[in-house]
């Protein structure tokens, strides 16, 4: 009975969909930002993403290459990561640094933990919460962007929450012009920022590329903006301007539709996504941070192996024994 | 009560053969006919080496309940009772069959008497009918339930799998037997409902059922979306009635019976010219085919000589019975066809090939696909773990193995081999739940029955 068929287990055919697929799907669709970025806030954004995806690359390989496990750098996940971390920094963070923050989200948060997939948590988002507590001030320096009329270098959130100490920080000659970006500043991104979360727009797009790519669905990012909106209508803020502002759409759209880091039935994820919502606002509203996105969805992954277990779908016909 | 379409995935369709009207193949120089070509008992041969057989003359008779008949399909000489590795990896007996030829027809074959349900289960059973959808479940055993729990009868022409056209044939060339199938079962059944379910990717199958069936009272043909696996018994129920199937139950446990289009066909012409299961229309195609086509074949035809006749353009390195979602690869060229193979494929070097698995990536596609609500992720986990508990509670056993969980999967993951797995240990989870049960209720007679006996 020589042969050389192969033999498998069904079914024969696949979607053309793979990892590597989906990644680079997701690089296409952060490319809005990246070169929002750029216009607003010079090369330098280049040169931090671009180190950060190398480094991040980098990273991976290395730590795969001593640990003897199968190289992924072909699955475009660390690229990914690299330029995610590197979207939610201020552009004149020194690239040290940067790279300081990728190896956290590689190695420690990814690989440490199994790497692909078996992370608890968002490498991007918490190397930028390790970030923020270790440089706080490198991290929170924001670049005044380019075709911006404020001379502020603060970012809107802080300012809304704060103006007392902005005006005090900000020189003599700047003092007075310490104001609010427009809507229609905060919506194509001239403020100050981490320089991937300013442009509403770019972001937006690429929001859209992925739902229509079927790589996201809508109930994450939907359910997280729509409970910003809501809570800070409540409480009487300006709920447009808290959806647009600070990093709540990066992180509604890139970050907390993370795969691994989130529930994958659509009642999990809208339980994700109402959870980040209100937690960003709690922050926002009620602590001494100014911006409580990475927070928010850092606690919601933590919470993720919870709400998967109460969002179990329910299968047809199952009897409950 | 009806909620909806199912998950599912739109499979490429790759019904190249759509407009290949069946030819009858050269009848082979030998055939080889397996016992085992249904769920249930092997059949029992009837014939011995040297004997001369006919077409349509019974060579194996049904061995127990679950179980069919067998018929030859050619006219020729009983060479040897051989041992073949099936598919399934058992070793089954099978009669060979050295051909002559002349295809004389069986002198014996009259058409059966038909005169109420019993009779015409019998006629079912006599016929030697499986299941011709795939699954092979021996149709009279289907049949053979009291008429009146019969609410709805669902005809199955959704035919949901690639490249496979054997039933839209069917439907475009005999849609006159499958309605006068369908009247012999409103005779004997008398459902409220029959309805033929096809997918609307066939609309010319659709239209010629409409057509054949309009003068028949009560036949409706229902256009279901081409969502694989449409033709998948719940979810053709589920998308024509409304009915969940509850887990553990049958379709008739929610008055439905689901016969497929060309397994009625065959018992409308048994009934009316008595002539038995003997030859099968498959659809030959894939990637290492030269010519695909639809051929009428003998069961017991080896895949040899179908691709001989049809002609390779590149070796295959895979060759399956059935569809691609959920067609048995065939480790040799010798094995025969059987009772429920619809189509051969025969794919080249790069359709063949084994993806490369990587890392679950937790994306959720397998959950939201699946067309009976399983999470294949968590199963995948709980399997690794060989966790039977879990394993219950995922209800793996609701699993019909129709491959969407691993098609969309972009890790590759073999999610429904997986699956086939985690239902034996569920099963041996579930043995020891009740051996355990057992012990215990035992244990507490006991001591019932010690307390009776102090205090008396």
């Amino acid at each position: 009975m020589e042969s050389n068929k192969i033999v498998s287990v069904s079914p024969h055919i696949y979607a053309s969909t793979t990892t590597s697929t989906i990644m680079r799907d997701v690089l296409i669709a952060l490319l809005p930002a990246v070169v929002a970025s750029i216009c607003f806030f010079g090369s330098q954004a280049l040169i931090v993403e671009v180190l950060c995806i190398a480094v991040a690359v980098l990273c991976e390989w290395v730590f795969e290459k001593i640990c003897k496990r199968p190289n992924t750098i072909g699955d475009l996940s660390a690229a990914v990561t690299g330029l995610l971390l590197a979207l939610n920094l201020p552009v004149d963070i020194p690239l040290w640094q940067a790279a300081f923050g990728v190896f956290v989200a590689i190695v420690v948060v990814k690989q440490l933990f199994g790497g692909i997939g078996m992370n608890f948590a968002n490498p991007a988002i918490t190397a930028r919460v390790v970030m923020l507590v270790a440089f706080s001030g490198t991290m929170t320096t924001w670049a005044i962007p380019n075709f911006s009329d404020a001379m502020s270098t603060a970012t809107p959130l802080a300012i809304i929450a704060n103006p007392e100490a902005v005006s005090a920080t900000t020189s003599q000659a700047t003092a007075a012009v310490v104001k609010l970006p427009t809507l229609l500043q905060m919506f194509l991104g001239a403020r100050g920022g981490s320089m991937g979360e300013t442009s509403v727009l770019a972001l937006l797009l690429g929001g859209l590329y992925l739902i229509f790519r079927k790589v996201i669905t809508w109930h994450t990012p939907i359910a997280f903006l729509a409970t910003v909106y809501v809570l800070t209508a409540l409480l009487g803020q300006e709920p447009l301007y808290q959806v647009m502002a600070g990093g709540l759409c990066i992180g509604a759209i890139f970050m907390a539709t993370d795969y691994t880091t989130s529930p994958s039935t659509p009642a999990g994820k809208l339980v994700f996504g109402v959870g980040c919502g209100l937690i960003t606002v709690f922050i926002r509203v009620w602590s001494n941070y100014p911006e409580g996105v990475s927070f928010s969805i850092l606690l919601m992954n933590i919470l993720n192996p919870f709400i998967c277990e109460w969002t179990r779908t329910k299968p047809l016909g199952g009897v409950n024994a | 009560m009806f909620k909806g379409k199912l998950h599912g995935i739109h499979a490429p369709h790759r019904k190249n053969t759509v407009d290949s009207v069946p030819t009858r193949m050269p009848v082979p120089a030998v055939v080889t006919v397996p016992m085992s070509m249904s769920i249930g008992a092997p059949s029992k041969p009837v014939v011995k080496p040297g004997d001369e057989v006919k077409v349509g003359q019974l060579i194996a008779e049904a061995n127990g309940f679950v179980s069919a008949p067998i018929y030859s399909g050619v006219s020729g000489k009983v060479k040897k009772l051989d041992d073949i590795l099936g598919s399934n990896g058992r070793f089954d007996t099978a009669i060979v069959i050295e051909t002559d030829g002349k295809q004389e027809l069986y002198e014996g074959i009259t058409p059966p008497v038909v005169t109420d349900q019993k009779s015409f289960v019998d006629a079912v059973r006599n016929c030697g009918l499986v299941g011709l959808g795939g699954a092979g479940f021996p149709t009279s055993v289907k049949m053979g339930v009291e008429p009146d729990r019969v609410h709805a009868i669902i005809i199955n022409g959704a035919e949901c799998e690639p490249y496979i056209t054997s039933d839209t044939r069917t439907m475009l060339d005999d849609a006159p037997s499958i309605v006068e199938g369908a009247e012999l079962l409103q005779k004997y059944y008398s459902p409220q409902r029959i309805i033929i379910g096809i997918e609307d990717n066939k609309p010319q199958c659709i239209e010629a059922m409409r057509q054949a069936g309009k003068n028949v009272p009560g036949f409706e043909v229902a256009s279901l979306p081409a969502l694989y696996p449409q033709g998948g018994e719940k979810v053709l129920i589920y998308h024509t009635t409304g009915h969940v199937v509850p887990e553990g139950k049958l379709p008739i446990d929610v008055g439905c019976i689901v016969i497929n289009c060309t397994t009625l066909a065959v018992i409308a012409k048994y009934i009316k010219t008595g002539m038995p299961l003997v030859e099968k229309v498959i659809t030959v195609d894939g990637s290492a085919v030269a010519n695909p086509q639809n051929l009428i074949v003998p069961v017991g035809t080896h895949l040899q000589d179908i691709l001989n006749f049809v002609g390779v353009k590149t070796e295959p390195r895979k060759v399956l019975f059935g569809g691609p979602m959920m067609g048995i690869s065939v480790p040799s060229l010798d094995a025969p066809v059987m009772k429920n193979t619809n189509a051969v494929l025969a794919f080249a070097e790069k359709e063949a090939a084994t993806p490369q698995t990587t890392a679950c990536i937790r994306c959720g596609r397998c959950v939201a696909h699946c067309p009976m609500r399983l999470m294949p992720a968590n199963i995948e986990s709980a399997y690794q773990a060989n966790d039977g508990a879990a394993l219950k509670a995922l209800k793996v056993n609701l699993c019909m193995e129709c491959g969407c969980c691993s098609y969309v999967c972009p890790a590759r993951r073999p999610l429904v081999q997986v699956h086939k797995l985690s239902k034996g240990i569920l099963n041996r989870y579930n043995a020891k739940l009740n051996a355990a049960q057992e012990k215990e209720s035992a244990k507490k007679a006991a001591q019932v029955g010690a307390r009776k006996e102090g205090g008396a």
